[in-house]
């Protein structure tokens, strides 16, 4: 286990070949720490690591940071997220030690949402670096122990690199290329955005496993349950970057008032034992937006129970 | 040409309630292009103002003049004689136009008519659009013509981000990715090879985060 | 034809309503005039091709600037005729000058004349 870059148990259960599982937990608005832990405390021992959003949808929230070392606290492994919307290349470095040691080992780089979906769309974006350059930044921190500017860093930050994807986004064709710069970059996991063309997504798999991106990366699916028809309406319509197939829509809308959330789950699963099976594919990100409580149901049907202890 | 829009006549309105005698200033430069602050629109802001005034019962006395432009020291010298006989001065210039006004006479009010937006081009009569940051090193050599740090909402250098959907920006429908035309003219001539290199982070200095900026060129000081 | 019409309402002419600017109807309610109107060709019909279809951006601009002081935008109208069609051109202007006598006289003129 020497080749180990950050220690991280998502690391270590990547690197021994388990299939991966990790959730997903949205800070509270506001400072409500009980708040907070209800929505973790289910992920407990049921997933890998819990990503932590950073201000999701531009939407103000507790620092992702903070709720990461609250996660820590309580025996959780977050996967810190950090958006380049909100700090410039200062508040980025000083940020990552700052999780590091406080015991933070993934880290999530990210564009982040534009300003204008949140509530605050008066602010001024920053994006002084983009995910892109966070990425290399970050392994530039951990490989060769120095700052952005060359200086050498008093103890350098050993971070396990993600980076997302969105094979869905146009142009498609382009696509599985961004992916391979990102990990020529420095990624070392991927999550993907919420597949639900599963066609589309075979065929952006294939192309990566062609390229043998799944060889110097693992990637994880990424995986939102739907809740209601109308959540994946919206899903449909408004938000950019989302594909939708009309037919699940359609299987939705046929399960009938009361079952639509079960036909949703069932949807979900069907797609985590299919993921199971296709090639380079290494895990699961399972993103149950408010619905927290129901993701140990959720492994427990999708066979990912229990978690590898390494 | 720096591209400016009309600010709302009542801010103006605002801005002289007190003053009885205004002189109008225009710019025959980029604003008068860009139709917002030429011979013609300090006309129609002082026929406006006029109209307004009267109706408050408060008339005001307002003196036109369009300058060749306002950021030149030579043509905010032509007003030297008379810009002291009004109670205040409407410059219809870019946000350059006051400044230089102010800084020429210290003594004078002036009052910004316009809110200046962006570097840019009339993509269409009436229709104007970004296409330079002034970020002070020119990176559009790499992205054959199209600049991601003014047309990207998020100044990606390593676009095109996930919010891209059917060629628009995740902002807005109105918005184009300026990503989505980068790649695609990359696929179409063949060179995406170009694009799949890293590109490094900008050095921001020269843009408007090293501080207020100079351009200094010794071949033509005196 | 003879065709009557309110005797209030003073003509100017112009090649094409493309030469009516923004600033011409302003100056017209500025200077007093209760209302102004502009007559142009129906619209696919200008000689000039978009003569018509320009006044009409400009009346409805000149609209919104007198909305922003607090003035009937009524005051303001674009009609559209051919030459052919004096009747026509009678009624439009009877019924200008009944809209305007039902606003009133215009806020500027009034205070002007105070």
């Amino acid at each position: 286990m020497s080749d180990l870059r950050s220690g991280s148990n998502l690391e270590k259960v990547l690197k021994a070949g388990h299939f991966a599982f990790t959730g997903e937990c949205g800070p509270p608005k506001g400072a409500n720490l009980e708040h907070l832990k209800e929505k973790f405390m289910p992920l407990k021992d049921i997933v890998d690591a819990v990503n932590i959003t950073d201000n999701q949808t531009a939407v103000v929230r507790m620092s992702s940071w903070a709720a990461s070392t609250i996660l820590i606290q309580n025996g959780l492994e977050p996967n810190f997220q950090m958006v380049c919307r909100d700090r410039n290349r200062l508040a980025i470095q000083s940020d990552i030690l700052g999780v590091y040691a406080m015991g933070v080992r993934n880290m999530l780089c990210l564009s982040g949402d534009h300003q204008s979906f949140g509530n605050h769309p008066q602010a001024k974006n920053v994006y002084d670096i983009d995910s892109m350059q966070l990425i290399a930044l970050v392994k530039k921190m951990r490989d060769e122990g120095k700052f952005m500017n060359d200086e050498e860093i008093d103890g350098p930050p050993r971070l396990f690199i993600g980076a997302a994807s969105n094979p869905f986004a146009d142009p498609f064709e382009f696509r599985v290329y961004r992916l391979a710069m990102k990990i020529a970059a420095g990624a070392d996991f991927i999550q993907t955005q919420c597949i639900y063309n599963m066609k589309k997504f075979r065929e952006f798999m294939k192309m990566a496993v062609d390229m043998g991106l799944h060889e110097k990366c693992h990637i994880l699916a990424g995986v939102t349950p739907m809740k209601s028809v109308g959540m994946a309406q919206y899903m449909a319509k408004s938000v950019p970057g989302m594909d939708v197939p009309e037919a699940l829509i359609q299987r939705l809308r046929d399960a009938g008032k009361g079952k639509v959330a079960e036909e949703g789950i069932k949807f979900a699963i069907e797609q985590i034992e299919e993921f199971k099976e296709m090639e380079g594919v290494a895990g699961v990100h399972l993103m149950a937006i408010e619905w927290e409580h129901r993701v140990p149901e959720i492994a427990e049907r999708a066979g990912m129970l229990p978690r590898p202890k390494i | 040409m720096i591209v400016a829009n009309p600010k709302p006549i009542s801010e103006i309105l605002d801005m002289i309630k007190d003053l009885k005698k205004i002189l109008i200033l225009g710019c025959k430069g980029c604003v008068t292009v860009c139709n917002v602050g030429g011979a013609k629109e300090v006309g129609i802001l002082a026929s406006t103002l006029k109209i307004a005034r009267i109706k408050g019962g408060n008339p005001v006395d307002i003196t036109e003049r369009t300058l060749e432009r306002q950021c030149d020291p030579e043509y905010i010298a032509q007003v030297k004689d008379i810009v002291h006989d009004f109670d205040g001065v409407i410059s219809m210039a870019c946000g350059v136009g006051p400044q230089f006004l102010s800084e020429a006479y210290p003594k004078q009010r002036f009052f910004p008519a316009v809110d200046t937006t962006f570097f840019g081009g009339a993509v269409q009569h009436g229709i104007w659009a970004e296409r330079c940051a002034g970020c002070g090193t020119c990176i559009i050599h790499y992205f054959d013509g199209m600049c991601p740090i003014a047309r990207c909402s998020k100044s990606l250098m390593n676009g095109p981000c996930g919010g891209s959907a059917g060629g628009k920006c995740e902002i807005s429908k109105d918005v184009d990715c300026i990503w989505d035309m980068i790649v695609r003219k990359k696929m179409e001539q063949g060179r995406l090879d170009d694009l799949v290199r890293f590109k490094p982070s900008k050095d921001w200095r020269t843009a408007r985060d090293g501080g207020p900026r100079r351009s200094i060129r010794e071949e033509l000081v005196i | 034809m003879r065709l009557s019409y309110p005797s209030n309402i003073k003509i100017i002419q112009v090649p094409c309503t493309g030469r009516v600017d923004i600033i011409h109807l302003l100056k017209a309610i500025e200077d007093g005039a209760d209302g102004v109107y502009v007559a142009g060709c129906l619209e696919g019909e200008c000689h000039y091709l978009t003569g018509n279809l320009k006044a009409r951006k400009r009346v409805n601009h000149v609209k919104k600037i007198l909305m922003d002081l607090g003035i009937e935008p009524e005051r303001v109208e674009m009609y559209n005729l051919s030459a052919g069609e004096g009747p026509r051109f009678a009624e439009i202007a009877r019924e200008m000058y009944e809209r305007i006598k039902g606003l009133g006289p215009s806020p500027v003129k009034m205070k002007n004349a105070a």
